[in-house]
């Protein structure tokens, strides 16, 4: 009898192994599946950028004279708002000691390199001249321009991101928080300043006021929280590690914040609305397309129902312990954020700026969609990111000193 | 970025005092000026007056613009007439008065502009924009040729990175150098007149430049288009020589002067009039 059954027992383990074994399988092929089709993204980006360049952005972009600003710069901002708002809700842990945070400090700091890499990527095919831009951003600055402080302040926090990763991998924990601190102080005033990129040009009533500094830093540190959830959430997936109570905590508490920027959001959001509906009657035409108009699937249910108002139930619902449904809500935010990123540099262009005139010419609103190469560029930045951040993964075996 | 949003609408200096040393482009202006009767562009005689008593602009909506009387319009285009000397000592500070009404479309300017600026076809540095009036008894149409227009306070060359649009000392003509033009489109963003597109020929955003390369700094007088006008809608010269067209007009108190979207501060050299 106890023979038959200690065998019984030898079988369960057995067949308990080979399912772990399979597990673990699946779990190494999701990976490696990502890791590919990120790197296919990124690729196809790479390619679709180098031919735009070639046949010239005339015929490759659907920005016009009109629209010059179209899907690439507002992917651009997503991704190094996204990278910005990372940087700045781990922060809290390393820099100013909320012990809590601390097991997200060096996936974060590395995810906000990663993201930042993305938005660069993107650029780098938006900007025509980008080796000019090289050159002549260093001998030829501009301090007038917000600009010129975005590119400067994004490659600062770009530097300080790297340095600090560096110094955590080390192990040299007081270095590290000094390189953090510096990046949040980048952090915060390339936020500051992206909203005068948009805030301060005075012939674009929609963009134009003293909201958009603010109303930029909220957002961010709310889509660092989403990206923080999601990508934490992601790794632990696709490796096969139990998830230490530590971390249990750290995400529990990022997605309590998370609450919190999403509140502060809706509420700017709505602000600048009523403020916004009073305003001349430039802008509140351009809200209008905003609000019932032709991008008003896009506000109400990507931007406000699927980037902030579910996923605040779903946050509020999972009382930061349903890992499940903390994974849905951060992945519904970093869907709609993307096109909050959208709707705010496309609809600011959308009123012509010679409307006011009253000519045929400019009478009604412009419209812009994306090219092909536009679209296929913004997803290989996107995909940079996050081939970026998978192969950190495995390089870095799952940041494991985070949890030290 | 401070002081762009004012528009300056500070007492004019009493108007008596004119004899001063003002620099370039200061004449004893305001002690020449006599005030005209009747209406001028809807503003009449007794209001202007009464506004000018209380040191206010008077403006309203004209036209596609927004009406400065020609008691205020150096006014809103330059803080005042100090500021003017101070912060604008342009020598020859070029200028063009757009004599709306007397546009017809020709289009003769535009095809100047192209051929005189190797302009390709898929850009334009002048446009002619049609204004419907559906209700006029006479002319139901209006045609105003817009341009680039020089602002005295650019939001373009603020907004360039790298310093590739600037405004010319000398002459206040905003130029550009090519060679340092990266492309990111700021300018175009900024511009609130629309007067920039990126040129793929030159690789560089092009715009008017009251053709200083191709004409004025070879010895010519006018612009390409103001050459070309066969209606004298476009007035082209130095509003700094009170002997010229362009100032005289400017400073006719008996004309309606305006300027295109002065809400915005840029403070543009392109000034509009009726006839
Ligand atoms: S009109 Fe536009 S391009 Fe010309 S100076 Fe003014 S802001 Fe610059
Ligand atoms: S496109 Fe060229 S001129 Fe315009 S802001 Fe950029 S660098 Fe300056």
């Amino acid at each position: 009898m106890a023979h038959e059954i200690s065998s019984e027992a030898a079988g369960a383990q057995v067949y308990g192994e080979q399912l772990a074994g399979i597990d673990q399988a699946i779990r190494k092929t999701t990976y490696w599946v990502a890791l590919l089709g990120m790197a296919i993204l990124f690729v196809v980006g790479v390619a679709a950028g180098i031919h735009a360049k070639s046949i010239g952005s005339l015929h490759a972009f659907n920005a016009t004279r009109e629209v010059p600003w179209g899907i690439l710069i507002s992917t651009y901002v997503y991704l190094v708002v996204v990278a910005d708002g990372v940087c700045l809700v781990s922060s809290i842990g390393h820099v100013f000691g909320r012990k809590d945070f601390v097991p997200l400090a060096s996936r974060s700091v590395f995810l906000a390199v990663a993201t930042l890499l993305g938005g660069f990527f993107v650029i780098f095919f938006d900007i025509e001249n980008p080796f000019r831009m090289a050159i002549y951003n260093v001998i030829s600055p501009n301090l007038t321009s917000a600009i010129w402080w975005m590119g400067t302040l994004y490659g600062a926090l770009m530097f300080f991101m790297g340095v600090e990763f560096v110094f955590l991998l080390k192990g040299k924990h007081k270095l590290a928080t000094a390189a953090g601190f510096l990046g949040v102080i980048a952090g915060v005033a390339a936020l500051s300043n992206l909203g005068a990129v948009f805030g301060s040009l005075d012939g674009r009533d929609f963009w134009y006021g003293p909201f958009m500094p603010i109303f930029f830093i909220a957002s961010a540190m709310m889509s660092g929280a989403a990206a923080i959830i999601f990508f934490t959430l992601l790794a632990y997936k696709l490796s096969n590690r139990k998830m230490e109570p530590a971390m249990k905590r750290a995400l529990e508490v990022t997605a309590k914040v998370g609450i919190l920027l999403i509140v502060t959001t809706l509420f700017f959001t709505l602000w600048k609305l009523i403020i916004g509906l009073t305003g001349g009657e430039a802008k509140t035409l351009a809200l209008r397309s905003l609000l019932s108009g032709h991008y008003a699937v896009n506000f109400w249910i990507l931007e406000i129902t699927v980037g902030m108002v579910i996923p605040l139930v779903l946050l509020v619902l999972s009382k930061g312990r349903s890992l499940w449904l903390m994974a849905v809500a951060a992945t519904l935010m970093m869907f709609g954020i993307f096109f909050m990123r959208y709707d705010m540099v496309i609809v600011g262009q959308t009123v012509p700026v010679q409307f006011q005139l009253g000519v045929s010419e400019y009478a009604g609103l412009i419209s812009y969609a994306p090219s092909t190469h536009e679209i296929l560029i913004s997803l290989g930045g996107i995909g940079l990111a996050g081939l970026i951040f998978l192969a950190g993964e495995k390089i870095f075996k799952g940041h494991k000193s985070e949890t030290h | 970025m401070t002081d762009s949003k004012k528009i300056p609408e500070e007492p004019r200096q009493d108007e008596q005092q004119s004899g001063i040393d003002t620099g370039p482009g200061q004449s004893p202006k305001a002690g020449t000026r006599k005030s005209g009767p009747g209406e001028t562009g809807g503003v009449t005689e007794m209001e202007r007056r009464q506004f000018l008593k209380i040191g206010l602009a008077i403006t309203g909506v004209f036209a596609g613009g927004t009406l400065l009387s020609a008691a205020s319009v150096i006014d809103n285009v330059f803080a005042s007439e100090d500021d003017y000397a101070e912060k604008y000592p342009y020598r020859p500070h070029y200028s063009m008065l757009i004599r709306q009404s007397n546009c017809i479309d020709c289009e003769r300017c535009l095809e100047a502009c192209k051929r005189t600026n190797h302009v390709p076809e898929y850009g334009y540095r002048t446009q002619i924009l049609k204004k419907d009036y559906p209700e006029s008894s006479g002319r139901t149409v209006e045609f105003i040729p817009v341009l680039c227009n020089q602002c005295n306070n650019p939001p373009c060359v603020r907004a360039c990175p790298t310093r590739a649009t600037y405004k010319d000392e000398t002459n206040g003509i905003i130029r550009m150098d090519n060679s340092k033009c990266i492309g990111c489109k700021t300018c175009m963003s900024a511009c609130p007149y629309n007067a920039r597109y990126f040129n793929e020929e030159t690789m560089a955003v092009d715009k008017c430049n009251f053709c200083y390369d191709t004409r004025l700094s070879r010895g010519e007088a006018l612009t390409a288009c103001a050459e070309a006008c066969p209606a004298g809608a476009r007035i082209f010269g130095d509003l700094s020589d009170p002997g010229s067209e362009v100032y005289r007009q400017v400073h006719d108190i008996e004309k309606a002067v305006w300027v295109l979207r002065p809400e915005t501060g840029a403070k543009p050299n392109v000034f509009y009039t009726k006839g």
